[in-house]
């Protein structure tokens, strides 16, 4: 065959491609650091200095959720994979930095609510949450193990498609009841409290360094998380992943197990859920049952359909906007929120199916470009893109 | 069983009762070129779904170099070395043309080799060939989506090239392709033919004639006769079930 002459041919493309991909991911770095620097130093100050102190608070609980989201993409937007059951993962990781504070007492007291439901011994699974080490790995690792462990049985046994967000739905109910009712385990329904837990002699809820450190985390987190899942979706792997959204069938005939590559993702988004309930658990004050509420669980992917699947970016804009409009309007007109929700829902499916960022994209960037006087960018090939009955079919006839 | 690179004894594939495949014999060997044809619901595809393990046989076994399949896996046959190419073209329409290759050509498939791995030259060169040999170079980058059809059934014969099968099954290759289209991609297969074993599945008599060398056909689920190309031709129950018939309505019609 004729792969054996290929020893003569010139090296096509690759390497001034390569020069160029490099150079647009150094820029891409410098934008990340730059709005990171100035999420950690300019915009405090300048809330602070507008007596709006308490969106200081709101923007690094948002950012938290942001990680959530950024999570809900890589398995949503790259794979295909819609999970409606990631409160699980973020209830999972701030019940357990909820439990490390809860256990921040005097030496031989335990946690105030046991002693409501008559508990005198704590239960063996709060001890290792004394230790702050296995605390932060438990953090990520426990929503990361579950994720890994569900995902694996649901994927090994070809469950796809909308049968795979039915499941998830329902584990999530069935984690939502489970911790609705074990009042003597960690207080049930009324939740984990962290706001008067002390920390390093401070309390965690008012003292402003404290909550100035877990800001500065959720960006430091964000920014981390938004670079995993770059690496993640670029090289080979990412483009797996699009195959695997694509046409899982036809990976099994080019010799790939998708088994492998879905619960490794999945695990992976488990985990980020999980960071992200952390700093928003610190960050709100308390965490309940209530973070593996259904409607929660289906806002995560609102954001992402919002701001733009498989864009990363996306997510993360989709998540502030989303969050900030609930915040802004239902201080303005309490009862208003939930249409507004319905109606920005309506709105993606209908005028943006590629959410905001997937719009700026295609549009926005054409828009910019024939204002500076570039030439509208292509997606095809010139010829194509002249040919006058190409274009005439793309007006008139249209899809 | 040396030499045989397909041997399928007594194989039997019932869907509720419904016999896709009955009672069918059916050996290859190694390098050879084989066409398979028969009328609509003959159990072509069927045929093809079993040797690489999307259906599992009711009775009867399959055995590739020697080895029963019926415990494997998809993508475990895919790496043994059976390619398979759809009927309508699969390519992942959102990569482009050399991601596509790439993906296919790739030697190790797990998750940590996709994740810290590279492409290394040698990769890189096989799938700059290909892109030639298949008459993309100047598509490479762009998304598959916007290949023609016919573009994307070379593609899709190039990834099947790339994963380097030792045996190619190609089901209706040149469906829907023009005249001169079709006769590229029989000089592809021809080509291929040289270093791989394949079984091409096609209705298009004119096709089947430029490649043939053996033809077996396929009625109701079993071999109905095999041979070259002109004993099948001449064989009555041939004619019968399939090419009189088609001869009779529309002798170009495929």
């Amino acid at each position: 065959m004729t792969i054996e002459t290929v020893e003569s041919l010139p090296e096509v493309l690759p390497s001034s491609n390569a020069r160029k991909q490099r150079r647009s991911l150094m820029v891409e770095a410098a934008i990340v650091l730059a709005v990171a620097l100035v999420l950690l130093f300019v915009i405090p100050p300048i809330l602070a200095g507008l007596g709006q102190g308490v969106r200081i608070n709101q923007l690094g609980r948002f950012l938290a959720l942001a990680i959530a989201a950024l999570g809900i993409d890589l398995i949503w937007g790259f794979t295909g994979l819609l999970s409606l059951g990631h409160g699980i993962f973020f209830a999972l990781g701030g019940y357990a930095l909820a439990m490390y504070l809860q256990l921040q007492l005097p030496a031989g007291q335990i946690p105030e609510f046991f002693t409501l439901y008559g508990v005198e011994k704590l239960p063996w699974f709060w001890q290792p949450f004394y230790s702050f080490p296995f605390t932060l790995v438990a953090v990520f690792l426990i929503p990361m193990v579950v994720a890994a462990a569900l995902g694996y049985l649901v994927f090994r046994n070809r469950i796809r498609g909308v049968y795979f967000s039915i499941l998830t739905q329902a584990a999530l109910i069935v984690f939502f009841n489970f911790f609705n009712g074990q009042q003597k385990l960690i207080n049930g329904t009324n939740g984990l409290k962290t706001d008067t837990a002390t920390l390093f002699g401070m309390q965690v809820g008012s003292s402003p360094v404290i909550q100035g450190a877990f800001y500065t985390l959720s960006v430091l987190f964000l920014v981390g998380g938004y670079a995993l899942c770059r690496w993640l979706t670029s090289g080979r792997f990412g483009r797996m992943l699009v195959a695997i959204r694509d046409d899982e069938p036809r990976v099994r005939f080019s010799g790939y197990n998708p088994t492998g590559y879905k619960v490794f993702v999945f695990a992976i988004s488990g985990a980020l859920a999980g960071i992200a309930g952390a700093l928003y658990t610190v960050q709100s004050g308390i965490i309940t049952p209530k973070a593996m509420d259904v409607a929660f669980s289906i806002e995560m992917v609102i954001w992402v359909a919002l701001g733009g699947r498989a864009t990363l970016i996306g997510a993360i804009i989709g998540a502030l906007i989303v969050n900030f409009a609930r915040t802004l309007l239902s201080e303005q007109f309490p009862a208003f929120w939930l249409f507004f929700q319905g109606a920005l829902f309506l709105v993606v499916v209908t005028v943006l199916p590629d959410g905001i960022l997937g719009w700026l994209r295609r549009e926005g960037m054409n828009q910019v470009r024939s204002l500076l006087g570039y030439p509208q960018e292509i997606d095809t090939y010139p010829s194509l893109e002249q040919d006058p009955d190409v274009q005439y079919e793309r007006e008139n006839l249209g899809d | 069983m040396s030499g045989k690179i397909l041997e399928i004894n007594n194989l039997t594939v019932s869907f509720d009762g419904f016999k896709a495949i009955n009672q069918l014999n059916f050996s290859m060997d190694e390098g050879e070129l084989r066409v398979v044809i028969g009328p609509n619901g003959a159990g072509k595809t069927t045929f093809m779904d079993v040797i690489t393990g999307k259906t599992k046989p009711t009775e009867g076994q399959v055995f590739f170099k020697g080895k029963n399949l019926r415990s494997y896996a998809e993508h475990e046959i895919a790496r043994m070395g059976i390619g398979r190419k759809f009927q309508t073209p699969r390519v992942y329409l959102k990569l482009t043309p050399r991601e596509n290759l790439e993906l296919s050509c790739a030697r190790s498939k797990n998750v940590f080799s996709s994740l810290f791995g590279r492409t290394s030259t040698a990769e890189h060169r096989t799938v700059v060939g290909l892109l030639e040999t298949i008459g993309l170079i100047t598509k490479a980058d762009i998304p598959a989506e916007l290949l023609s059809h016919g573009e994307k059934q070379r593609l899709e014969i190039g990834m099947l090239v790339a994963q380097s099968p030792d045996l190619l099954l190609v089901d209706e290759p040149v469906a829907g392709l023009t005249d001169e289209e079709t006769e590229k991609v029989g000089d592809l297969l021809l080509a291929l033919a040289e270093s791989h074993s394949i079984m091409v599945i096609e209705h298009d008599m004119e096709f089947v004639r430029q490649i043939a060398r053996t033809v077996t056909v396929l009625h109701q689920g079993s071999v109905l006769c095999e041979g070259n190309m002109d004993e099948v031709q001449n064989d009555p129950r041939v004619i019968e079930v399939y090419l009189g018939k088609q001869e009779e309505e529309t002798p170009e019609a495929a």
